[in-house]
């Protein structure tokens, strides 16, 4: 295409040995043949569905729905919400449980992988053992396990606890949570206020440190920004210190925060599992960088620190973060194992409603948009950060 | 380690004492110091390792040998007496409900007196591995001993020839289950990934490309859940009225179409990473496209792809266990019945394990294979 001489176009000759009117001819063939399909199936659906009496359509979004959902982000009544408010809980459920998995798993696989790399031959082999192990083993099968295992534990009566304040029963986990305050608000404004102010220090930082040479010590202000900041607010509006305990009443807990048994099962299988290929990523991702580049940064008069976190964690990124997206991409998928354990997620939920409404198309169209707008969503940015950290190549 | 040996050999002359390095830099003593106890750091986590590793270890080994109970009293009607297992359970295993139920896990509820064919069938797949492993049978016959054990394994589970009573498709389950709906899913889904690779990457027919990246982008896109799902529900509404597809065979084909989308994204990650002048010289031999797809790019594009193929199959022998959701009995399914057993229930740890330990081997071998074939291709290659 690119050469010096381009070839005239010739005029398209209804002839066979003519490739472009074989390429035509076969992708008129094929697309006719898939279509042809996609009308017998879609003639097949509709003749079906007026069998069943089922009428197509997103009217029942609007219906009420009288599932119990057992944990939700927004306030939700069985009695009175609609369908439309289920779905979004569901929704709202596999993002909680996505997003808590994604930053855990990062932080555990990576501090595996560095552990497989050890100096320590016991460290090296146990985070090793870890990662062969879990890794071969089907996710559903560890779920089962560790949901069968919470429910094994003792009933609150007679609750496993660390102090007086956390308890762990076959109900889930229970801890003290603290009484939100208008207090509280100011100091999370005040620690936004306190990110802010020291993403421009720094960038000031950065920007004396290229005109000058000179690196103004940034850390003692990020410090007093970011903790001292938001401490002085709390403490000047009287430093409320409220908690909510929980205390054992009758059969159950009462006060506190929960986190239910089917979440915790979810997120603790969820993230161990995808940890295990974090590890393995994080490992190679190290490995490729060469040793000679710790050495040279030595060589420049930096520090260990400085030698990682400005000349091999950029580099080891760039290996990382392609398979690291696929593994993000994995972990939101996987969350939907969450219905075999009774987590109300998109599928569990879709799954119920469809039950109840016999809508088969309106469900699976639903499960796959939200699927879809998540592994589009993840895929997305971790793109975006991928160019980001690029090598740029003259 | 080996450092004294070369140190001798290279300077004959040391010798006696002052030859010895100082105790405690060589030797088993001198290893555990420099990789157990190099730096008060590495001393501290050693410690902590160590303290921990012992007990969960000592707590296993109370529970699971010394505690455990390895059989129970039936009565005279064949029910279990678990009562036994009741009073050890929490300081003890309950072995016993392994030694009853393994059967029924493993084979499933096929008639009791035929289960040799099933466990024909799980032999015959496992040595249709081992035959594929090795690379003397990587040749175009492997298709055919593929083929041919497929209709071998259909004609022992069927039966009805041969003086085989017939075995109706909703009395099989258990192993040969998970490893029928992996194998045949990656069997059936290979050709069609090639297809649809080659449709992604072909640059004069847009219209298949996109019918081929809509299909690899959308199945991707979703989990399997999401996929058997669809195979269970939307299937029936998809065929004509009074056509009654069997549940196997739906979610086999959804499994076929999964893979399928995987496989393709590994089919074109191995045609992408040939260099183009191996097609360039098939055009110019006048080769037409499907003789240079078939005899120059394919032979060695695929050679290329057979370690992410095989990840690809650890993948989806792992996911066989999510069928669980529309009941069908494959393995893990078969524990969950086995635990159903009144007498039985409260057992899952043990249960589980047992099908922990049987998911590692497969693919535990299986992933030891394919990154040795990695190694071996990669060294290959820097040649």
């Amino acid at each position: 295409m690119s050469g010096a001489r381009t070839v005239p176009k010739k005029a398209l000759r209804i002839s066979w040995s003519d490739p472009r009117f074989r390429a035509i001819f076969w992708q008129i063939v094929i697309v006719g043949i898939v279509a042809l399909i996609v009308w017998y199936l879609v003639g097949n659906t509709n003749r079906n569905l007026a069998a069943r009496h089922i009428a197509t359509g997103f009217a029942f979004l609007g219906r009420v729905a009288g599932i119990p959902i057992g944990e939700s982000l927004i306030p939700y009544n069985p009695a009175i919400d609609t369908f439309g408010t289920a779905l979004i809980i569901g929704i709202l459920n596999t993002l909680k449980v996505a997003l808590i998995g994604v930053v855990l798993a990062t932080i555990l696989g990576t501090l595996v992988g560095i552990g497989r790399l050890s100096g320590n031959w016991l460290l090296a082999k146990i985070t090793g053992v870890y990662v062969e192990t879990l890794r071969d083993i089907p996710l559903l099968l560890q779920l089962l396990f560790w949901y069968a295992l919470l429910q094994g534990l003792p009933a609150p009566r007679n609750a496993l606890h660390v102090g007086d304040f956390i308890f762990l029963c076959n109900r889930g986990i229970r801890m003290p949570t603290l009484v939100w305050e208008s207090a509280d608000t100011w100091a999370l404004v005040a620690f936004l206020v306190g990110v802010a102010g020291t993403w421009f220090w720094n960038r000031h930082a950065h920007q004396r440190q290229e005109a000058t040479g000179h690196r103004p010590a940034v850390w003692p202000i990020a410090l007093l920004l970011l903790i001292g900041l938001p401490l002085g607010v709390w403490g000047l509006l009287g430093a409320p210190t409220a908690v909510d305990m929980p205390v054992l009443h009758g059969f159950n807990f009462q006060g506190g925060g929960t986190v239910s048994p089917e979440f915790f099962t979810l997120l603790v299988g969820l993230v161990l599992y995808t940890a295990t290929y974090i590890a393995e990523i994080v490992r190679s991702g190290i490995q490729a960088v060469a040793l000679g580049q710790w050495e040279a940064g030595g060589a420049l008069g930096l520090s260990r620190g400085a030698v990682l976190r400005r000349i091999v964690l950029p580099q080891a990124l760039r290996v990382i973060v392609p398979p690291m997206t696929s593994q993000y991409l994995n972990l939101a998928k996987n969350s939907s194992l969450a219905v075999y354990i009774g987590y109300q997620d998109v599928m569990s939920i879709a799954n119920t409603t469809l039950n109840q409404t016999g809508q088969a198309i309106e469900g699976i169209a639903y499960i796959m948009a939200v699927y879809l707008t998540i592994s589009l969503s993840i895929s997305l940015f971790m793109n975006w950060y991928n160019a980001r950290i690029a090598l740029v190549e003259r | 380690m080996s450092q004294t040996t070369v140190d001798a050999v290279a300077d004959p002359r040391m010798t006696g004492a002052r030859a010895r390095p100082p105790i405690g830099s060589t030797g088993p003593l001198g290893w555990v110091r420099a990789n157990l106890f190099g730096s008060w750091w590495s001393t501290a986590v050693t410690l902590l390792l160590g303290y921990v590793i012992l007990r969960v270890v000592v707590t296993f080994f109370l529970w699971g040998v010394v505690n455990a109970v390895w059989t129970v009293p039936y009565s005279p009607q064949g029910i279990a007496n678990t009562a036994a297992c009741q009073n050890a359970k929490g300081i003890g295993a309950c072995w016993a409900i392994i030694s009853d139920k393994y059967r029924l896990i493993l084979l499933g509820r096929y008639p009791y007196d035929q289960q040799w064919r099933p466990a024909i069938c799980v032999l015959l797949f496992i040595g249709l591995y081992g035959v594929s492993a090795m690379r003397r049978f990587w040749r175009k016959e492997l298709a055919l001993i593929w083929i041919g054990t497929l209709v071998l394994v259909g004609v022992l589970m069927w039966g009805g020839v041969l003086g085989m009573p017939m075995v109706a498709e909703d009395q099989w389950g258990g192993l040969p289950i998970t490893l029928m709906l992996a194998t045949l899913g990656l069997a059936c889904a290979f050709p069609l990934s090639v297809l649809v690779a080659l449709g992604r990457r072909s640059t004069n027919l847009p219209a298949i490309k996109m019918l081929c990246v809509l299909y690899v982008e959308l199945i991707r896109g979703v989990p399997l859940v999401a996929v058997l799902f669809m195979a269970n529900v939307m299937f029936p509404l998809f065929m004509p009225q009074g056509v009654n597809i069997d549940k196997l065979l739906r979610i086999q084909v959804a499994i076929i179409l999964f893979t399928g989308a995987y496989l393709a994204e590994v089919v074109r990650g191995g045609l992408q990473s040939l260099p183009k002048g191996q097609a360039e010289a098939a055009d110019a031999l006048g080769l037409s496209y499907w003789k240079k797809t078939a005899f120059v790019v394919l032979p060695q594009a695929l050679r290329l792809v057979i370690p992410p193929l095989v990840n690809t199959f650890i993948g989806s022998f792992k996911d066989t266990s999510l069928v669980l959701i529309i009941g069908l009995f494959d393995l893990l399914t078969m524990g969950k019945v086995a635990l159903s057993d009144a007498p039985w229930q409260s057992f899952s740890t043990e249960v589980y394990l047992m099908l922990a330990v049987i998911y590692f081997v497969f693919c535990f071998a299986m992933s030891k294979y394919s990154r040795g074939l990695e190694r071996e291709l990669a060294r290959a290659h820097r040649r």
